[in-house]
């Protein structure tokens, strides 16, 4: 049975026709002991066959270019250009729910059709000179999450310092004990400064700068 | 596993308030209120736009509507898409992620926001609505994302088989209790006095077998090391403390106004609401304003939206009657 129905996809191909380039989407499972794997392959692959920008490759976590990746949980999904260039957007779990909309205007991001920031804002981001990785500990069924996740990405995308990705609390239970995630989204950038709730691009840069 | 979707992405932009053009009416804020403002300011005629931190307001925070009239059950997601698809049909230009700081009133009116641009318009639409009442007592700034939650349907599926507290007596706190007790283990109710949610909630929360109710209860601190773990509660009735254990606590006691950016620039009532006579006007000429920042009494999503309608008109003769 599909996932996604038939409703859902004909909205989903309207916001498609947005996609500049082709992405390429990298998902990499594991055949033990990941429960939510062969759902999320399903997932990904309804979605990528809505639009023929969009390039599905499925791994194996033993693959060469899944270590490459630096991929370290599963299901993830990685989401590169039409090169193959890996600006480190990661969605770790299914991003279902709400997280849908993440998981579309990522893909919209990296075609290089994104929203265009006002210039004093892309001057801001493209200064970041040292290594960021932002991690974004969400649940499905957070309405705010998705905001807090597509500005991690963006500032990903936008500069090749930045590393983001989207962690599903429930799925990965583990790291989000670890990280004391009990309200979502909780925003961990470089391990100690923690952000709560979508915050705007603004308090992004402001804990980045302080760094 | 049980897989749904709730998307909420346009399939066009919608086009963004320009800082260089004087408009008729700016609305700030997109929740029901603002929304349906600009509806009817449209229709009318004016150039309208909306600025606003978010699109859809409070009612994101819903999981389920059943009083909005023609719609027996909606997300609160589905409803606000339906009202922001609606607005989108005329063009309305908004603008998100942004947020006012101030108002002034010169030839014009103007916004200035905190990324330091400055809108324009003949009129303006306050639509801010509220925000979560905090509880004010120790431990609950600290342990804040830590077990302290104001949104049950974002944090909730984090307590699975877990122990919570829902702290309120409305509809919003007997809604998030009946969801809760399908994901945790155990939900205590804390409230000071009694009940006032909907009897049709009231019923429904009487058949979960999970659910423990404390009436005439306070909560005089929650505690923790990392997280939380207990929180002290006050019983009014036998004037005792005790120490409750529970892993999360969420917080639904009403709300607050919005009005931070209007740095006394309108008359606001003993709550903090601002004052507005039967037609959305302010005690400043060519400012109105609607929802839940106002001062009618009942904060529900078809009132605000009623409320909008109702300042949209108003700004619209103002601006007919050249008063501006
Ligand atoms: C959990 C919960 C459940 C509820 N359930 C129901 C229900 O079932 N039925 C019902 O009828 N009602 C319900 N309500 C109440 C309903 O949501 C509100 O009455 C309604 O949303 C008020 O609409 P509003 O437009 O006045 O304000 P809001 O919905 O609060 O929208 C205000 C908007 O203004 C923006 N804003 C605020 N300040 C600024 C600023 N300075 N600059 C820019 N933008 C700003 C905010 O981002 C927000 O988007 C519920 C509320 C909650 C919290």
């Amino acid at each position: 049975m599909a996932m996604i129905d038939d409703n859902s996809k004909n909205q989903i191909k309207t916001i498609f026709e947005q996609l500049k380039e082709q992405v390429n989407v990298v998902l990499i499972v594991k055949k033990e002991e990941c429960e939510t794997c062969s759902d999320t392959q399903t997932f990904v692959t309804e979605m990528t066959d809505l639009h023929e920008k969009l390039v599905l490759e499925v791994l194996d976590e033993s693959d060469d270019k899944a270590k490459e990746l630096g991929v370290t949980m599963y299901p993830a999904i990685v989401l590169l250009d039409k090169d193959n260039k890996d600006y480190g957007i990661k969605f770790y779990g299914i991003p279902a729910g709400h997280e849908i909309n993440s998981f579309i205007m990522g893909l919209i991001e990296v075609s290089g059709a994104g929203e265009v920031l006002p210039d004093d804002v892309i001057a801001r981001i493209e200064k970041i000179n040292k290594p960021i990785d932002i991690k974004v500990f969400i649940t499905l069924s957070c309405p705010h999450c998705p905001g807090a996740v597509a500005k991690a990405h963006k500032l990903a995308f936008m500069n090749k310092n930045v590393n983001a990705q989207m962690i599903e609390a429930n799925t990965f239970n583990e790291i989000s004990t670890k990280y004391n995630v009990s309200g979502v989204p909780k925003i961990v950038i470089n391990e100690d400064t923690e952000l709560l709730g979508d915050q705007p691009l603004d308090a992004f840069l402001n804990s980045i700068e302080g760094l | 596993m049980a897989i749904d979707f709730s998307l909420n992405i346009g399939a066009t932009k919608s086009k963004r308030v320009e800082s260089d053009k004087l408009y008729d009416t700016l609305i700030i804020g997109g929740g029901p209120a603002g929304l349906n403002a600009a509806l009817y300011a449209k229709r009318k005629g004016l150039q309208v736009g909306i600025l606003t931190q978010k699109v859809g307001g409070q009612v994101l925070d819903t999981k389920i509507v059943e009083n909005y009239l023609g719609y027996s059950k909606i997300t609160g997601e589905e409803l606000m898409k339906e009202f922001e698809d609606h607005v989108k049909e005329y063009d309305v230009p908004i603008t998100d992620e942004i947020q006012v700081k101030k108002i002034e009133c010169k030839e014009y009116k103007e916004i200035h926001t905190a990324n330091n641009k400055i809108y324009k318009a003949k009129t303006i639409i306050i639509a801010t609505g509220s925000l979560p009442r905090m509880l004010d007592i120790p431990g609950e700034k600290e342990f804040y994302g830590k077990g302290v939650s104001y949104c049950a349907i974002c944090d909730g599926s984090l307590y699975q088989d877990g122990i919570v507290m829902v702290v309120g007596g409305g509809n919003a706190a007997i809604g998030s209790a009946i969801d809760l007790s399908r994901i945790a283990k155990k939900v205590m109710i804390v409230h000071r006095s009694k009940f006032r949610a909907d009897q049709i909630l009231m019923d429904r929360l009487s058949e979960l077998e999970n659910v423990e109710i404390y009436l005439g209860t306070v909560i005089n601190e929650i505690k923790g090391q990392s997280r939380m773990t207990h929180v002290i509660t006050f019983d009014k009735d036998s004037g005792k403390e005790k120490s409750i254990d529970v892993e999360g606590i969420f917080i639904e006691i009403g709300h607050i106004p919005r009005t931070e950016c209007l740095q006394g620039l309108i008359e606001l009532d003993d709550k903090g609401e601002i004052i507005i006579d039967a037609n959305g006007e302010t005690s400043e000429p060519g400012i109105f304003a609607a929802g839940d920042v106002a001062n009618v009494k009942y904060k529900q999503i078809i009132i605000a939206a009623a409320e909008g309608a109702k300042a949209a008109l108003s700004a619209t003769e103002y601006i007919n009657k050249g008063k501006h």
